[in-house]
């Protein structure tokens, strides 16, 4: 099922479909992440706090505004962490 | 000598003129560009290669603008660039586009950084400075850390697959340096050709697919520590332990300093020699009156004599130094740690909602040492708009560590809740200042993305280093200013200045502030020094709502000379136009009020 960042579910492991546009998709891409790229969501911050991701074992903290439009698949069912 | 451009990270290494990297002699023309992604240890290299000491912390985006040292080799003798890190040669924010520029001005040599742990994401820049055709070596840096997280990379196979000579190294041990050094002369144009950014990846993927194994391990007490400081229940309760903490950190280290040692130190000793000069220059000579200034029962009292020696030694040495220590160290312990960069998850949601992102939290807890550096850091800040917003709210409400240690040592006699009064009262100023700018200012403020570290133990050695040239940069700088303002003071104050322009505000401050003259002369000497401000105000006999008053107006008008200057040189003479308005207006404001609920409430 493709959902946004945000909606994940925290430690579903999950691939990305389709990147934001402009400028935050640009950072996005230099930070390691693209299309078919595969992730863990970590956590998601409270009050529209930003998310964060397991990408080859490192962290990424992406804000919730750009969370909200990043295309993701769940690669597992919740519950089993990568 | 090494010069940085005025723009690193921390005026500890910036201002102060930089520690021995060989004079540049005129044979010295070849230039080598130290390239890589943010957080990967350039600046670990930059210091191990040219024994200038550059500014280091466990962060992306400590190094904003670009330092360059000497590197001499058997023979050859090279200035070393330390380009500021950098994902992508087409650049998202300014650190980028400076390295973008570097990298296009060219080198006679290149050494390209990588980190073992990231290899994917770090090639990225490495083929795109590759396909410039400059002579390059690559350090593949972190190969320790990298091993116990079971990622192993075979060097020599990357070297192929590269067509560059690479050295596994761990630059903060010095491990691999000196074999990079001797393949320096080895250095050659990779035979790579340019690749179209939409194959890039399958083009990464494919090498990365060649020379590196990751071997299955099993989550560590790290891998926890990291997943539960992002956590939206655990990471605040860590939060909260990691900010009290060291808030008592800080303030144990200072007070013991200060109690066990300085205190001591400044009675036993410098009391007597003190008083013998006083002797000499006869009490009530002018000379005495500006290095000893007003005896009290025949006695000198450090805090209230305001001579240049006396007052001026014991409000630098004893008040505020102990605290610049105490709060360094465990600042720079937390830099250091990786920690900053989690604390910037918690308190995205709220920075955001006064127009800046989470990252702020770095040049504002920089700032709570000293301003300077705080609004040099904002550089890490993408928008030109969040600068503005960041760096004002800083010159505001971030009372920098000389002037919180005055506050604390002043009030804090007087009773705990004087102290709360002026921390709430810049608190409040901060959120409502920031909601008014965000609201008002034109344009956006961009969303947080950014790569948070992994958490390492600090090392002793860096971490001493870094403390010692804060420190030194602070004594360096705020000696001359501390001693020169109190001389200025009484100066100004024999000639009858300070009483001419006290009756000129008169009005404004009886009125809307509450205060008597005298303390406007204290206020507007705080341009030169707020420490000294504060101290100022303690032979005015005011109450302790009045010092309230005036140690909150005191803080947020007009920035010392020194967050002046950086202010200027960042904003540009508008928007510095701009934020000094802002200054005065939310000073007045703030102190108008609690001075307006002072006398209602008595």
């Amino acid at each position: 099922m493709k959902q946004t960042l945000n909606a994940l579910e925290d430690g579903v492991r999950a691939v990305v479909s389709k990147m934001p546009a402009g400028e935050c998709g640009k950072r996005l891409e230099a930070l390691g992440l693209y299309p078919g790229k595969a992730f863990v969501k970590i956590s998601g911050m409270p009050f529209h706090g930003p998310v964060t991701i397991l990408l080859d074992q490192r962290q990424i903290a992406i804000g919730h505004g750009v969370s909200s439009h990043l295309i993701v698949e769940a690669a597992q069912s919740p519950g089993e962490t990568g | 000598m090494a010069h940085c451009n005025g723009r690193c990270s921390s005026c500890g290494g910036c201002l102060q003129g930089l520690e021995p990297g060989g004079a540049q002699t005129p044979e010295c023309t070849k230039r080598i560009l130290l390239t890589g992604n943010p957080n990967v240890g350039k600046s670990a290299f930059f210091s191990r290669l040219t024994g200038v000491h550059a500014i280091s912390s466990n962060y992306p985006g400590t190094t904003v603008g670009f330092m360059e040292g000497t590197l001499r080799t058997e023979g050859t003798c090279y200035r070393l660039v330390d380009v500021p890190g950098a994902y992508t040669l087409e650049p998202t924010n300014e650190a980028e586009e400076i390295a973008r520029k570097l990298v296009a001005e060219g080198g006679d040599k290149v050494i390209i950084v990588l980190d073992a742990t990231a290899l994917e994401r770090n090639l990225v820049l490495a083929l795109q400075v590759l396909e410039r055709g400059i002579p390059s070596v690559v350090a593949l840096n972190m190969v320790d850390e990298a091993r116990h997280s079971g990622i192993i990379v075979d060097s020599t196979a990357l070297e192929k697959e590269l067509g560059v000579p690479v050295v596994p190294t761990v630059a903060v041990t010095g491990q691999g340096i000196r074999e990079l050094v001797a393949r320096l002369d080895e250095a050659r144009v990779s035979p790579l050709t340019a690749t179209p950014p939409e194959s890039r990846w399958q083009r990464i993927g494919s090498i990365v697919s060649r020379v590196q194994k990751v071997v299955h391990r099993h989550h560590t007490f790290r891998d926890r520590l990291e997943d539960a400081s992002v956590h939206k229940f655990w990471g605040a309760l860590i939060g909260i332990a990691v900010l009290s903490l060291s808030y008592m950190a800080v303030r144990e280290i200072g007070e013991g300093l200060i109690n066990l040692l300085l205190d001591p130190f400044f009675e036993s000793a410098v009391r007597p020699v003190l008083m013998k000069l006083s002797d000499i220059l006869g009490p009530g000579s002018s000379l005495h009156t500006l290095l000893i200034g007003t005896l009290f029962d025949g006695q000198i009292d450090f805090e209230q004599s305001f001579g240049v020696v006396s007052t001026g030694l014991y409000v630098e040495f004893v008040m505020v130094l102990p605290y610049i220590v105490a709060f360094y160290a465990v600042l720079s312990f937390l830099e250091d740690s990786g920690y900053l960069p989690r604390l910037a998850i918690l308190f995205d949601a709220l920075l955001h909602r006064i127009g800046i992102h989470g990252y702020a939290v770095i040049p504002t807890l920089l700032g709570l040492g000293c301003n300077v550096p705080g609004i040099l850091a904002t550089r890490v800040l993408e928008s030109r708009r969040e600068r503005f917003i960041a760096a004002t709210l800083i010159s505001v409400a971030i009372p920098c560590a000389a002037l919180q240690a005055m506050v604390v040592g002043v009030l804090g006699n007087i009773g705990l809740r004087y102290v709360l009064l002026v921390y709430g009262a810049l608190f409040v100023s901060w959120i409502i200042l920031g909601r008014l700018m965000h609201k008002l200012l034109p344009g956006y403020s961009p969303e947080l993305i950014v790569e948070i570290p992994p958490y390492r133990l600090p090392s002793l050695q860096a971490f001493s280093m870094k403390l010692w040239f804060r420190i030194r940069g602070f004594l360096v700088e705020a000696t001359p200013l501390v001693l020169g303002g109190i001389l200025l003071a009484n100066l100004l104050t024999t000639a009858g200045v300070i009483g001419f322009l006290a009756k000129a505000v008169a009005p404004l401050f009886n009125v809307v502030l509450g205060l008597p003259s005298s303390a406007a002369g204290a206020i507007l000497l705080g341009i030169l020094r707020k420490d000294v401000a504060v101290g100022m105000l303690v032979p005015l006999g005011l109450s302790p709502e009045q010092l309230v008053v005036a140690t909150v107006t005191l803080s947020m008008t007009f920035p010392c000379i020194a967050t002046f200057v950086v202010l200027w040189k960042e904003l540009g003479g508008k928007d510095t136009a701009k934020s000094l308005a802002i200054m005065l207006a939310t000073a007045f404001t703030a102190g108008g009020l609690l001075n307006a609920v002072f006398s209602f409430l008595s």
